[in-house]
């Protein structure tokens, strides 16, 4: 038999390698952030950020990638945001447990797992292509939503899950429809966590390169999009553009560009997170 | 003429769970039937049976009648939202929604597409009244029901009940989480109660079976063995079974 002097050893040191490994964990992101903004930091200027790029992206701001960005963004959630949540809704309080169900749940897990870059393969097809579309915003948003569609849905199921069964029951007992218990009681009780799902799959759709390479993404476009058939710069790709394209880029550019991605997606994350907290603290179940 | 009259009822759920065979039952107005029995007898089914909440569950085989009011309530063109408001139901566990103490109370009649504030009002004291929760709940009307205590909450839950004005009330286990106290005063509310509403209750226990019952109906794994007046029932019970579960040698 062990000694429990022994045993205690064998205890600090699990603990202790257990905490170097979640350090590890943390160590890539802090620093991936730190350098970032380190050698970004010095780019970012009121030119920098509403200026036109000129001398072939060489200087000049990002303006119209920011726009971009934020055009593809709003695009998406015009149309994942109503299907999205409608499919869950569906699935989740609606559809009886049968192979159909089943097969459509495996289809959206699987969904997710696709790369991205089959999806803008997709979009290229269909929406640029066959429907014409043209590489635009349109067909962007269309490509990004149909990536963005699996994580709403799986995260709005999941959320309306989470609201008790029993209220349901007790609003079916007082009278209420069903259609009047989801909208009244299961909607709003969940509505915290839908937003938080809708949240994370936007920030990954402003994030994504591969999507939009095929679909709207202009090289060099130096206006802005007047209309959802045009075609616009963007973030990601014009940080891939201006990271591997152009020779004698200054680098302060680059990081100064990828710095301004890396805060859209981390603001939209961080609001994400603060409404799932705020939630859960006021939460009455 | 009886409120409820029930026919050669028999119902099998999907999974085999819990089954009710042949049940022939007259539950007369304005009294309190109590219906008891071991665990899986067939009480919930049967009071889910009456307001129609079985349509949720998974029923496989249903055959017999029910009559509410000489109305067939098992009928495919029966108004089921209007059945649940004429049969109201509170729950084993309080089950408060996620409002205030007054949406609480308001939001059967609001989703019935009542607007009128006056009329919701009234009804908002006036269940509290008869559930006997006005007096400590009347300053806290737009609290979250969920600050109030266990007790409270299923007196709010019978509230809600009486907010809808039904003619019968079903009460599955309604005090199986409540303290002595707070079964008094539901049981106490019932007595009053039972003046203007049908009462069926599934109790707790044998013993509150006994203290509630006018008519009291013995249910042993989806058979009906007996029917009897409360007084009769828990004194001088015809069935070896109902004798034998009354005695507590099995349960």
């Amino acid at each position: 038999m062990k000694s429990s002097h022994m045993r205690h050893r064998q205890q600090q040191f699990g603990f202790s390698l257990l905490t170097l490994m979640t350090l590890f964990t943390v160590i890539p992101i802090a620093g991936v952030v730190i350098y970032i903004l380190i050698l970004g930091t010095p780019a970012i200027n009121w030119e920098f950020l509403t200026g036109f790029p000129r001398e072939g992206m060489r200087a000049g701001g990002i303006w119209p990638a920011i726009v971009g960005t934020f055009y593809l963004t709003l695009g998406t959630s015009v149309f994942a945001v109503p299907f999205g949540i409608g499919a869950a809704i569906y699935l989740s309080e609606y559809a009886s447990d049968n192979r159909a169900t089943q097969l459509i749940r495996i289809a959206i897990i699987n969904l997710a797992g696709i790369p991205s870059v089959v999806y803008g393969l997709f979009g290229l097809g269909l929406f640029v292509l066959f429907l014409n579309f043209g590489t635009s915003i349109l067909a962007g948003s269309l490509t990004l939503s149909i990536m963005t569609l699996p994580v709403i849905i799986s995260t709005t199921e999941e959320a309306l899950r989470a609201v008790p069964q029993a209220f349901r029951t007790v609003s079916i007992s007082v009278g209420a429809t069903k259609w009047q218990t989801i909208r009244r009681i299961v909607l709003p009780q969940a509505l915290p966590g839908i937003l938080t799902g809708v949240i994370l799959g936007l920030e990954r759709a402003a994030g994504e390169t591969a999507p939009i390479l095929f679909t709207v993404a202009a090289f060099f476009l130096p206006r802005l999009p007047n209309s959802p058939l045009d075609a616009t710069m963007a973030l990601p790709y014009h940080l891939y553009v201006i990271s591997t394209q152009v020779p004698g880029m200054p680098i302060k550019i680059q990081y100064g560009t990828a710095l301004v991605l890396l805060v859209f997606v981390l603001s939209m994350n961080i609001i994400a997170t603060s409404i799932r907290s705020r939630a859960r603290a006021r939460r009455q179940w | 003429m009886n409120k409820i009259s029930i026919q050669n009822y028999s119902l099998q759920y999907s999974d085999g769970t819990e089954s009710l065979r042949n049940i022939s039952l007259e539950i007369p107005a304005n009294q309190i039937t109590v219906v008891f029995g071991p665990a899986g007898g067939g009480k919930s089914s049967l009071l889910r049976v009456l307001n129609r909440l079985n349509d949720l569950a998974d029923v496989i085989h249903q055959e017999g009648n029910v009559y509410l009011d000489s109305v067939d309530i098992l009928s495919n063109k029966l108004d089921v939202i209007n059945l649940r408001r004429q049969v109201g139901m509170v729950f084993a566990r309080p089950v408060v929604l996620p409002f205030s103490i007054r949406q609480n109370l308001t939001y059967g009649l609001e989703v019935a597409g009542e607007k009128d504030t006056e009329r919701l009002n009234y009804a908002v004291e006036n269940s509290l009244h008869k559930a006997a929760l006005w007096e400590e709940v009347k300053d806290r009307l737009d609290d979250p029901a969920i600050a109030l205590s266990g007790g409270q909450q299923q007196r709010l839950c019978l509230a809600r009940v009486l907010a809808l004005e039904p003619e019968v009330i079903l009460l599955d286990e309604p005090t199986s989480g409540l303290d002595p106290i707070s079964t008094g005063k539901v049981e106490a509310s019932l007595q009053d109660l039972k003046r203007d509403y049908t009462i069926i209750l599934v109790p707790h226990s044998v013993q509150q079976a006994a203290r509630t019952a006018d008519l009291a109906v013995f249910l042993l794994q989806g058979e009906l063995v007996e029917t009897a007046r409360g007084e009769v029932m828990f004194t001088n019970p015809q069935d070896q079974r109902t004798e034998d579960y009354i005695q507590g040698r099995f349960g």
